[in-house]
């Protein structure tokens, strides 16, 4: 993007420069142009970052320390929280780093969802997204499992058992995910080296989302494309890393509340209760984070439509691109999408609400309606709405309702409209 | 900005409401001034002497301890016996090693670095002598439980007569903190059972805190220092927010945006 080709100055930096091109890589980190109206829903790709890295860091950690047999698992965690020195910060940070790496997650793809960050050309970013999402639950999944408790074991059996729902070959499908014929120490070993490798597909997959964000740029709160980079953009360094720094900063405040005050209080009681495959927890849940989807799932009364429509509600969102036709990014032109927006932030939370309830009378009515709503939304609302709905005008450029600009331009200002709409 | 410090504020007042929401789906269980509750929370080291006084005259006769070595009873942030006084305590434990270099399994006093020794061989012992069921392991009961301490606090001062009605089998008593109100095991506490050696007065109320608060810090043996790190941290964090937040907009003036 940077519209100078750039040389090194000194000659040791040139003759390297030619040859691996790294402080041309370096100096378009550092001079990326970035909008400069961007918000702090923007600061969150950054903080992603951040909670990938303390989770491969907190987890190399813990590997060292952790043994991975069906028989010591459980022993080997509490070894970790009383004898290693520091086991216990570490393991908490871990723990409730899956926690808010997931809150992160979920607050940067609503921001998408709202801005229109999937729109063209950024498709590819988007995709990508929905894979490093995918797999992020994958890696929490089996991260779960890895203390050998009770909801990790009968949270594994819950979950793998949906393959059984797949016709004809569902049941050795199964036997194969397990490695026998149940959930067992073939499973646990197998859990953790995916638990370990998946990691580090999604550190590759981060690389490939910013280099596709690098290609066409950031997209930002009005939605409309950067004119001219001398005055529509800021450099990187140090607007934005400066930015990015006090936002992160701010979610560490919170981070280090869960950490070292309530460590537990995102987690389930049973999951201190080792492993028994004779003994079925009360209720078994999944964690905050994917019980919109377990809502879904339990929504359906047939077990593979149930896992269907789970997987759906996934994948539909990387048809999201094509499914959504209005030309217009941002929710801030789009009076209509802005309330079934907000209506669909709802929706996802009364489902993560009632994923978490038991799946019977009044909840379950409630989780098949919210259900229902979920795929309307994408399936019917957006389509139609592109073509329907009569947007506000959209600015020239970035820089006019930056500086001000007439009345109307100025809604376009920052996002203080959208507070009012809340 | 100031739209994010409000969002930011607003996501602090509902996570201080989480422990709420969580606690008021069961039973009002019964409550005491916790002293390692809060942010500077710390045990109360005679309350944790006491607490393991309780434990080995009254639960550890069923209850094992599995993850605890009695050296963690001179560790700072516990009960803070004197090494001398942890190791006496280890001595009047009987410990089998071995095998000797006849190939034979011997019996030795304790030491600082056993475990603690276990009520019974195995599960299946501990179920046999039990009625069926077995007592949990109490290393980390207070973790693995909904209402944690303040659930124990409760069921150990919940036993009642069973309401009319209820029938309870052999080996079964009726307690209003436990889930579906049978548990097997019976009332181990009454006032004056133990005799403290600081001259508390023994009463089920009193022996009831004084080993949760055990419990609570078997199951968390460094909460001291978590708290401890925890306020350095968190002040530390707010301080260089406040820097960087300065920084950030003496560095944003050169541009006309604000942040």
């Amino acid at each position: 993007m940077s519209d100078h080709e750039y040389t090194p100055k000194s000659n040791f930096g040139k003759w390297f420069n030619d040859r691996l091109p790294l402080l041309t890589l370096a100096n378009h980190l550092t001079d990326y142009p970035t909008p400069k109206n961007l918000n702090y829903w923007w600061t969150f790709g950054g903080i992603l970052t951040f909670c990938l890295v303390t989770q491969i860091v907190t987890g190399l950690v813990l590997a060292m320390h952790y043994i991975a047999h069906a028989d010591m698992a459980f022993d080997s965690v509490e070894h970790i929280m009383r004898d290693v020195n520091y086991g216990w910060l570490i393991r908490y940070i871990h723990a409730n780093g899956a926690s808010m790496f997931f809150l992160a997650v979920y607050i940067h793809i609503f921001r998408s969802l709202f801005y229109g960050s999937y729109k063209a050309p950024r498709e590819i970013i988007w995709i990508i997204g929905i894979i490093i999402y995918l797999l992020m639950m994958a890696a929490a999944f089996m991260g779960y499992v890895l203390p050998w408790g009770q909801m990790s074991f009968w949270g594994a059996t819950v979950i793998t058992n949906l393959f059984s729902a797949i016709p004809l070959v569902g049941e050795g499908i199964v036997t194969w995910l397990w490695g026998g014929y149940s959930v067992d120490n073939p499973t646990l070993t197998r859990f953790f080296t995916l638990h370990y490798l998946i990691p580090f597909l999604i550190l590759g997959l981060v690389v490939l989302h910013i280099w596709a964000l690098h290609v066409p740029g950031n997209n930002n709160p009005i939605g409309i494309d950067v004119k001219k980079p001398s005055k529509d953009t800021v450099p990187f360094h140090p607007y934005i890393v400066i930015k990015d720094a006090f936002a992160l900063l701010m979610f560490m405040i919170v981070f280090a509340f869960f950490v070292f005050y309530t460590p537990n209080i995102l987690g389930h009681a049973d999951n201190y209760i080792e492993a028994n495959p004779l003994v079925t927890p009360a209720h078994i849940v999944p964690e905050w984070y994917l019980l919109p989807f377990y809502a879904i799932l339990r929504s359906v009364p047939d077990k593979l439509m149930g896992v269907i429509a789970m997987l759906s509600a996934i994948f539909i969102l990387a048809a999201l691109p094509w499914l959504d036709t209005s030309k217009i990014r941002s929710a801030v032109f789009r009076p209509l999408y802005r309330q079934f927006y907000w209506i669909l932030v709802a929706d996802v939370l009364i489902l993560g609400y009632v994923g978490a309830m038991p799946a019977e009378g009044l909840y379950l009515l409630i989780a098949r309606v919210a259900t229902t709503y979920y795929f309307l939304h994408f399936l019917v609302i957006l389509p139609i709405l592109g073509f329907k709905e009569r947007t506000l005008p959209v600015p020239l450029s970035i820089t006019e309702p930056v500086l001000g600009g007439s009345s109307n331009l100025a809604a376009a200002r920052d996002d203080s409209r959208l507070e009012k709409l809340k | 900005m100031k739209k994010f410090l409000k969002l930011f504020f607003y996501t602090l007042f509902l996570i201080s409401f989480l422990p709420q929401v969580y606690a008021a789906e069961k039973v009002e269980y019964l409550t005491t001034d916790w002293s390692f509750k809060g942010l500077f929370g710390k045990f109360d080291r005679s309350a944790l002497q006491r607490g393991y006084h309780v434990y080995t005259e009254v639960c550890s006769s069923c209850h094992s301890m599995k993850y605890l070595s009695y050296r963690n009873l001179a560790q700072e942030g516990g009960p803070e016996f004197t090494e001398a006084e942890a190791k006496a305590i280890a001595a009047s434990f009987e410990v089998t090693d071995g095998p000797n270099s006849d190939g034979e399994m011997f019996t030795r006093p304790g030491k600082l670095s056993d475990k603690f020794v276990m009520p019974y061989e195995n599960v299946k012992a501990a179920q046999a002598a039990n009625g069926g069921a077995y007592p949990p392991d109490m290393s980390v009961l207070v973790k693995a439980r909904g209402g944690g301490v303040d659930y124990i606090y409760s069921l150990l001062q919940g036993y009642e007569d069973p309401p009319a009605g209820v029938i309870l089998d052999d080996g079964v008593y009726y307690n209003k903190y436990m889930y579906g109100n049978k548990i097997k095991m019976a009332n181990q506490l009454s006032d004056g059972l133990i005799e403290y050696s600081d001259g508390t007065k023994a009463t089920v109320e009193q022996m009831s805190k004084d080993v949760t608060t055990f419990l609570m810090w078997a199951a968390e043996p460094h909460l001291e220092s978590r708290h401890k790190m925890g306020f350095k941290a968190i002040v530390y964090l707010i301080i260089l927010t406040i820097l960087v937040y300065f920084s950030m907009k003496r560095i944003w003036s050169r541009i006309e945006t604000k942040v």
